[in-house]
């Protein structure tokens, strides 16, 4: 298809990881020329499914670089902290997308070149782009607690706030702890990845300690004015199903860690377990590009094309993006951000005019036990006016009360997003 | 079609609602059945417990989005996000979904 393009054949000599990630993978798939060509840096939720859309809606010619070998999801990751579901059950591989054609390079960029439209690789290579997507994620701004980037270094403290070998060290100190210990977790301030991600990782590791170690206690230090989605649901999961073992503290903000020692304004909290979600911003590419152009922490996006407004021909996906009023940083957003993206560069490569009217929806689903979850789903139409996604009056909402069959649905959520994002 | 008269549709759309915007925009329906697969499968081919949505009757579809809309038909969650689109938008999706191939 593009054998003679002198950018991708300089690329093949980069080494090992390209060559295994299957070329030949391409073969077949497109009529007539390709339209263009697209890179996507980071095979999350958002990269995975703009790479999947890409080559499903139209004739491009789709790199997708990633520095891991496999998919890891976030959701569903807190039943593994419980021992509910194994890292296995959680983890998925990139050869549907190879099998569609993508391109899989796994691999670390390094730096973007915004006008020479290129991407350099960790190891020396470069490839060029038309369009970039960019789904950096999340990273971490450790310094705001003192203390906590050496501990986060040594392993002494995880956060377990992207899925992987954190989330494996997390469950082993879960399990290491004796009966009658503390797990201690904090909560920073919104925004932050996945709204209601901490509180279903209170009840899941509680519904854990509730059976294995009884006279354990969970600590929740939120340093929110109070729980950030699905409140009152928490609330009566907290009371109802964990009265006397969680304990749920707002405005509790963490100052520092010293050992086992986290120290709040007022007082000194010991746990045996201390797990700190740390302060975000987006992704460390997004910020050595210059992308973090609101508030120096996230990146602002035209929403009817994800493009970013710091940077031409960049489009930046998911929980990196400065959310629109009321938009999660979710999974399933990322996806659907991903969605509207595949759909402008397509038309943006045509020189034809994208959509006007785009709608993204998002649903999350929370355990409360290993068996029981509860849900928040919200609609977004694209307000011209104001140009931003604005929910709709009226629409979305949360579930009466948490259930197995809402449990049940959590899991067939996680079954066909990830075969929708990764082409399974 | 010139920028001009382009943009002049675009605005026409913008106040007279799906209806004239599915005329400029031949993706439309294609887009907004995608904000459903995440659930129910791409193209509405669900895999697992969940609903699929390929090859249902245009009519079907139609009919229970409205039920979920008015409350007729209970739902854990499909009430809430039934409400989020339109009557024309829910028009397209169907008709979308119908033209998929169930999934083998």
């Amino acid at each position: 298809m593009n054998a003679s393009n002198p950018q991708r054949r300089r690329l093949l000599g980069v080494g090992a990881a390209l060559a295994a990630t299957g070329l030949a993978g391409c073969a077949g798939m497109a009529s007539g020329p390709s339209t263009g060509r697209v890179v996507v840096v980071g095979g999350g939720y958002g990269g995975a499914t703009a790479a999947r859309y890409l080559k499903l809606w139209g004739n491009v010619d789709v790199t997708l670089v990633e520095r891991n070998t496999d998919f890891v999801s976030c959701p569903i990751s807190n039943l593994v902290l419980g021992g509910y579901k194994q890292m296995a059950d959680i983890t998925r591989g990139y050869d549907g997308l190879k099998a569609v054609g993508v391109k899989v390079v796994q691999g670390e960029v390094t730096a973007i070149d915004v006008a020479g439209k290129k991407v350099r690789l960790a190891g020396g290579g470069e490839i060029a782009y038309d369009r970039l997507v960019l789904s950096p994620g999340i990273d971490f701004m450790a310094d705001q607690v003192g203390g906590l980037q050496p501990a986060l270094d040594s392993g002494r403290i995880v956060h377990a706030w992207k899925a992987g070998p954190q989330t494996v060290a997390l469950r082993r100190q879960l399990e290491a702890m004796p009966d009658g210990g503390v797990f201690a977790m904090f909560i920073p301030k919104a925004p932050y990845r996945c709204p209601p991600g901490p509180y279903e990782r209170a009840c899941v590791v509680a519904s854990y300690l509730k059976t294995a170690k009884p006279k354990s206690k969970v600590l929740v230090l939120d340093a929110n004015p109070e729980i950030q989605s699905k409140k009152a649901l928490f609330e009566k999961a907290f009371k109802d199903r964990y009265e006397g073992m969680l304990e749920y503290r707002a405005n509790a903000e963490l100052k520092e860690v010293s050992g086992n020692i986290a120290k709040l304004d007022f007082e000194d909290v010991r746990a045996d377990v201390l797990n700190v979600i740390p302060p975000q911003r987006g992704g460390d590419l997004a910020r050595s590009a210059g992308l973090l152009n609101m508030n120096n922490r996230w990146v602002g996006v035209n929403w009817l094309t994800m493009e970013s407004t710091a940077a031409p021909n960049v489009h930046v996906l998911g929980d990196a993006t400065f959310s629109a009023p009321a938009m999660p940083k979710s999974g399933h957003m990322a996806n659907q951000h991903a969605k509207v993206a595949a759909a402008a560069i397509l038309q943006q490569l045509k020189g034809e005019p994208v959509s006007s009217t785009p709608v993204v929806m998002n649903t999350c689903y929370s355990y409360v036990t290993g068996r029981d979850a509860m849900h928040v789903a919200s609609v977004h139409q694209y307000d011209a006016t104001d140009k931003t996604f604005k929910t709709v009056p009226g629409s979305g909402g949360v579930s009466a009360a948490a259930n197995q069959i809402e449990g049940r649905y959590a899991l067939g959520w996680a079954e066909n997003i990830w075969a929708d994002s990764l082409a399974l | 079609m010139p920028t001009v008269l382009r943009r002049s549709a675009a605005f026409l759309a913008l106040i007279a609602g799906a209806g004239l915007a599915q005329a400029q925009d031949a993706n439309l329906a294609r887009n907004l059945a995608a904000t459903c697969a995440n659930c129910h499968g791409t193209n509405g081919q669900a895999r697992g417990d969940m609903k699929p949505l390929a090859g249902l009757s245009a009519d079907k579809i139609v009919a229970m989005l409205a039920d979920y809309k008015s409350g007729n038909q209970p739902a854990t969650i499909m009430h809430q996000i039934a409400k989020g689109y339109t009557d024309e938008q829910i028009r397209l999706v169907a008709g979308f979904f119908a033209a998929q191939p169930a999934k083998k």
